[in-house]
């Protein structure tokens, strides 16, 4: 295989099991499974999307590839390399490659500092002195994203939702890095805006030529954006394909449900497709079901489901874990 | 015959430091027993406060409530405290959107069901107990003479939400207001209670007005839309009305930007221009201009008011803009059907 064709982002078997509460004072910690075994690659310039209900571990797992959180098992190789248990230091020249967007632009912002200084700090960690200098840089991408460059000394406070948005977008851009990961990074956004940010990060990504795992749980936001999509249930992935394929014929039950119940705004189409319901609730991840984690809300669940953890196979052109694919 | 709950000329204003912010313009609207209003806007639009002030909530406070409010005969604007206490959870209730946040985490859920119920209800501590247990038996809590006496963090996200649809309807309200009910839950569980909240309104006859900010939701659970920008009623009519043929650039801007799960994703999505407005300093005019791509006659649009007024007479769809019709209805069966 060439260069070229080797994806950026390699994950295998990742893992994250967290310490959650005792069992009794000098018991045993129980564990929450966060992220339990899952497998993907992300090439070049593609957009992967990760969805998943709150708890399915979508998250936890943007926060692996990005190295936030060390994983308990699996690798996570990035260009070649496996950084999966670096050390800060080791990690620190890694991370201008490696960018992440945060959901809520309201905490993820230093209310204390100005834009200008929310996004020139990426430069001075690294020691980077641009050309021209780091303010000139730094007003070109707010110019970029959308800001005025005279914003430069402002404040956060100062800025609406949408716009707040775009300074943890201009943050993320400064270094110029190759992979994103954007965690949720529209839902705190008001309807009008949100359409305003994703056609930004799809710019960037045409223009820049930026790689994005972009996390979400609004099946219709990831389908604007992400080429590929992994759907997640509770630290599984269940399926994975690309956009068209899993949204035109999606094979694992739990995606098909997904999606029939995202409320479409079109009164005629109310009635006219069908409409699975699943009912109760998504299981604690510190006592999942056997087997597949799915079967207690699957309509199609046999004993088999009970016993056996489906693995991720090929059908088509769909990766699905499932006993009894559509 | 008067509609269940009429609301007219209702304005609300909260004196601030920084001046007074007029939250809710003149609003007017009814629902009818059996029927869903969805009210809909982003955040700062007055939507929660319009519930608030239905429930009389604001009384007390320094905000200034004008209008009319009917709810069943009486008039709650200009009724004391007391008066409208005895119609609170009654003859209406509200359910909210953090359903962890409106339930006490120090009472069992059985208990802060059963005390609703105790206090408008001359039963004994045991029938109001019992009716608690039927009422999460009917909002589809497995096993709830067990699950009556767990405490709100016992119960998830979804459940949570379906002990304060319990609560909000031990009574028999004839109007619920729910604010928001499924914006924290995931979509599988959204849909469940969307479904819950219409099976009992077949079974109750309930009236409910929605407050949501999802276009997907109203479509689905109501009869009626009223849309509101920076406090004014923007444009009102059936769902049909408002989400097929809209007639105001807002509700254009709006539903083209959404993405959908049908149409083609490699498209970029027709966003609206900058932000909500700060209610601190509303625009002059129209409140919508600066943002409105359709803005005919610059000075008209940012200096005068539009009027509310209906598409064609007789009917209840109608639109507060000044574009005038005929234009309208080119454009947007030029541009905006297309998208749609």
């Amino acid at each position: 295989m060439s260069e070229l064709d080797s994806p950026i982002l390699s994950v295998r078997g990742l893992t994250k099991h967290f310490p959650g509460g005792r069992q009794g004072f000098f018991g045993k910690h129980e564990i929450v499974q966060a992220v339990d075994g899952i497998s993907f690659d992300v090439s070049q310039g593609e957009a992967l999307g990760l969805v998943g209900e709150s708890g399915c571990g979508k998250s936890t797992t943007g926060r692996l590839i990005t190295r936030l959180l060390e994983p308990t098992a699996g690798t996570v190789v990035f260009e070649g390399q496996d950084i999966s248990h670096f050390s800060n230091t080791q990690m620190r020249p890694i991370r201008s490659d490696l960018q992440m967007i945060f959901q809520d632009p309201y905490a993820s912002l230093n209310p204390r500092h100005t834009v200008g200084t929310i996004v020139s700090t990426p430069f001075r960690i690294n020691k980077i002195t641009p050309e021209g200098g780091v303010k000139k840089r730094v007003q070109e991408i707010l110019e970029i994203v959308g800001l005025n460059p005279e914003h430069y000394n402002r404040y956060p406070h100062e800025f609406s939702g949408g716009q707040r948005q775009r300074i943890g977008i201009a943050r993320a851009l400064a270094l110029r890095p190759k992979l994103i990961v954007a965690d949720e990074p529209v839902s705190a956004l008001d309807v009008s805006i949100q359409a305003q940010i994703i056609n930004l990060m799809k710019d960037l990504q045409k223009d820049f030529g930026l790689t994005f795992v972009f996390i979400a749980h609004d099946l219709a936001v990831v389908r604007h954006f992400a080429q590929r999509v992994a759907v997640m249930y509770l630290g599984n992935i269940v399926e994975i394909a690309d956009r068209d394929t899993l949204y035109a014929t999606p094979k694992h039950p739990y995606t098909k449900a997904l999606l029939s119940a995202v409320p479409e705004a079109d009164p005629d189409a109310v009635g006219a497709r069908e409409r699975i319901r699943l009912t109760g609730d998504v299981p604690n991840p510190i006592n999942p079901p056997s087997g597949c984690r799915f079967r207690t809300r699957c309509w199609k669940a046999a004993e088999i489901c009970a016993t056996q953890p489906p693995a991720l196979i090929q059908i088509g052109t769909s990766q699905v874990a499932c006993h009894f694919p559509e | 015959m008067s509609a269940f709950l009429e609301v007219k000329n209702l304005s609300v204003v909260f004196p601030t430091d920084d001046g007074r912010v007029q939250a809710v313009d003149s609003l007017s609207f009814s629902v009818e027993k059996g029927k869903t209003l969805g009210i809909v806007g982003e955040s700062g639009s007055g939507k929660s406060v319009t519930s608030l002030a239905i429930l009389g909530l604001q009384k007390g406070t320094r905000a200034e409530v004008t209008g009319e409010i009917w709810v069943d005969g009486k008039e709650i604007v200009s009724a004391t405290e007391s008066e409208v206490r005895k119609l609170r959870g009654k003859a209406m209730s509200m359910i909210f959107q953090d359903a962890l946040a409106a339930l006490h985490p120090y009472y069992t859920v059985g208990h802060q069901i059963a005390e609703a119920y105790l206090v408008h209800n001359n039963v004994s501590k045991k029938q109001a107990f019992a009716r608690a247990i039927e009422m999460l038996d009917r909002v589809g809590i497995p096993e709830p003479q067990k699950r009556v006496n767990d405490y709100p963090h016992q119960f998830s996200g979804g459940m949570r939400q379906r002990a304060m649809i319990a609560m909000a309807l031990s009574c028999n309200p004839s109007l619920l207001i729910a604010d928001e009910p499924t914006t924290a839950l995931d979509v599988t569980v959204q849909a469940q209670i969307l479904e819950l909240l219409r099976d009992l309104q077949k079974e109750f006859g309930t009236a409910i007005i929605l407050i949501t900010h999802d276009l997907g939701v109203v479509a689905e659970t109501a009869d009626d839309i009223l849309l509101m920008y920076a406090g004014k009623q923007i444009e009102y009519g059936t769902v049909r009305d408002v989400l097929q043929v809209p007639q105001h650039p807002y509700a254009w801007g709006l539903l083209t930007s959404i993405p959908r799960l049908t149409g083609d994703p490699n498209l970029p999505l027709t966003a609206i221009q900058g932000a909500p407005p700060s209610m601190i300093s509303v625009p002059s005019g129209c409140a919508f201009h600066p943002r409105c791509n359709y803005v005919e006659k610059a000075d008209v649009c940012a200096t005068r008011v539009p009027e509310l007024v209906a598409i064609e007479s007789g009917k209840s769809h109608s639109v507060r803009c000044h574009m005038d019709s005929e234009l309208r209805q080119r454009i947007f069966s030029t541009q905006v059907k297309p998208q749609l």
